[in-house]
């Protein structure tokens, strides 16, 4: 006779367990509020962001703006893989031009580049082009400093392995080097695309254009505190989005380890 | 057990009346520039080997093995002396020599199948052809079922036997293998031990092996190098006369106890020496 799994086991149980804690801290929230513990002025009531969500969808056309802000986000995502994956491996190949600037590309990894945007504006205008080039410039460095740090760190016997092979350069690139820095790559991209997708939703909100920044501007400018923080529930849905499919990435490029 | 027929140049002429050794080293002098000054790691190592020969090389860490095995697995240049093939003069990595490493050396991304299929993809054999051959080589180390699974999911010792299995797929005419069980706990140790003769005698696989336990080398081997400690010189070469096939049981014959007994009483004093040096360079604060 076969017991029924105990529901800890299943295989469902993590993200179970994630919903109802997000569930339970919403309930705490709204009782907070209800309370008087917390201000409504500053933080609304769950329950009125979640009855803002017609509103928003049907009025503020939040779903062409969420597509608009998806896209710039994946087109950032695509040219700060493509530049940040190159970018690493010319450093890794060539160790002068590695000497000469791994530590500037630090510090622009740390320098706040959402001030930029007043020079992005004049030299690209105030259009999409300005918002993903600020996504790209944010998001590079840390992928840059990633993708060097997993080829510097393959293991020697691995490479050893492959020149006992007889492997040629690019073989040795793509068969040994590429894959063994993948994981630290894969870290690089996921820092890399949450700074992108910060500034690209700061910089809709600071030059007032298209997206969910711009909207989001605009409900916190009519003191709409449901509307801007239901609002807000889709950039979080871009992040998740852009995030699953890095995951997909991963899995696809390295089923293992 | 039969190996299935393959095309390989591998169907030599048994050891004892090969003439033609298969490699020769000659010479070989190698020097590393250190904060302390020249240190000559391998000095004036010659050995040559005979084909389906087993070859051991032992000697107190830090003596020179693994660089006398990277200097002849084309692996490390700017040396002294000829490594030939054959006869035939080799520079670098050839691909009539085949290495298995002393640290953990599998591709962790790929599964046990494709670490195996690795020489013959680079080969660019077709999938269908390097898959069935890969998996002769996954069957000859034993590890039918596993086929599927990473690295990550096998233990210490099955991993070696996939570098193992790995570099036989490529055929090579020599196998170096630089202490393959150091990591390993005794009793697989033992086990690995065993295959590894077992599969060199059935594929005739030419092989020399580092290690530095007596007991193994005298047990897995056909004549054993004892080296000096620093510089690495040749000190003696050992042949080791007890009838094959040999399994672990042979340990605790009277001849195997004399063998072990006469290469320890060359390797003490090499070991001595390089405690001693070890000791006193620890007490100066340089890093050994
Ligand atoms: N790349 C290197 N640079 C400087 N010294 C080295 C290098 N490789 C090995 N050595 C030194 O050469 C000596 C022999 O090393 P190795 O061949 O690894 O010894 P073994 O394998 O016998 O333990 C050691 O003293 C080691 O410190
Ligand atoms: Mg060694």
């Amino acid at each position: 006779m076969s017991k029924p799994a105990p529901l800890t086991k299943s295989r469902y149980f993590p993200a179970i367990l994630g919903l109802g804690s997000f569930a339970a801290f919403v309930l705490v929230v709204e009782f907070l509020v209800y309370a008087d513990v917390l201000n409504r002025f500053i933080v609304p009531p769950p329950s009125e962001v979640l009855a803002a969500f017609p509103r928003v969808i049907m009025q503020e056309h939040v779903l062409s703006r969420f597509v608009l802000t998806a896209s710039e986000a994946l087109a950032a995502s695509v040219l700060v893989t493509i530049f940040g994956i190159a970018g690493g491996v010319l450093l890794y190949q060539f160790n002068l031009l590695r000497l000469a600037t791994e530590t500037w590309v630090a510090a622009v990894a740390a320098a706040p580049l959402v001030l930029m945007y007043p020079l992005y504006l004049v030299i690209f205008g105030r259009n999409a082009t300005t918002i993903v080039m600020m996504g790209f410039t944010a998001g590079l460095a840390p992928i840059i400093l990633k993708t060097l740090e997993g080829l510097v760190g393959t293991r020697r016997v691995l490479i050893n392995v492959g020149k006992s092979f007889n492997l040629t350069r690019s073989q040795q690139f793509w068969k040994i080097l590429f894959p063994a820095a993948l994981p630290t790559i894969f870290v690089g991209m996921r820092l890399g695309l949450i700074f992108a997708l910060i500034n690209i939703v700061g910089v809709e909100y600071l030059i007032n254009f298209g997206g969910l920044g711009q909207l989001i501007n605009e409900l916190a400018e009519r003191f709409d505190l449901a509307g801007t923080y239901a609002a807000i529930c889709f950039v979080i849905l871009v992040s998740i989005i852009v995030f699953m499919l890095t995951e997909r990435l991963e899995r696809w490029l390295r089923p293992a380890g | 057990m039969a190996v299935v027929a393959m095309p390989t140049g591998r169907d030599s002429v048994p050891a004892a009346r090969a003439a033609e050794p298969i490699l020769t080293v000659d010479g070989i002098v190698k020097r590393f520039e250190t904060p302390d000054g020249v240190l000559t790691a391998v000095d004036d190592v010659s050995l040559s080997v005979l084909p389906g020969e087993f070859f051991s090389v032992i000697g107190p860490s830090g003596c020179g093995k693994s660089t006398l095995f990277n200097i002849i697995g084309g692996l490390l240049d700017g040396y002294d002396g000829s490594v030939r093939v054959a006869g035939e003069l080799v520079h670098g990595p050839h691909p009539s020599i085949g290495m298995i490493f002393q640290e953990e050396s599998t591709f962790p991304w790929r599964s046990v199948i494709d670490n195996i299929a690795f020489p013959l993809e680079i080969a660019g054999l077709p999938k269908t052809e390097r898959y069935d051959r890969a998996r002769h080589f996954v069957a000859l180390v034993g590890l039918d079922g596993f086929e599927r699974r990473f690295p990550a999911e096998l233990s210490g010792g099955m991993r070696q036997r996939v570098s193992m299995a790995r570099t036989l797929a490529a055929q090579p005419k020599i196998m170096l293998m630089d202490e393959p069980f150091a990591a390993l706990d005794e009793q697989t140790r033992l086990l690995l031990g065993d295959k590894v003769l077992q599969i060199q005698q059935e594929l005739k696989q030419t092989t020399l092996l580092i290690t530095h336990n007596i007991t193994e080398a005298v047990q897995l081997s056909d004549r054993i190098m004892v080296m000096t400690y620093r510089p690495g010189k040749v000190k003696r070469i050992v042949d080791i006369d007890l009838p094959r096939p040999r399994t672990s049981e042979i340990v605790s014959s009277e001849a195997f106890g004399r063998y072990v007994a006469q290469i320890w009483n060359d390797l003490r004093e090499e070991a001595t020496r390089g405690m001693h040096d070890d000791e006193s360079r620890k007490r100066r604060g340089a890093p050994s």
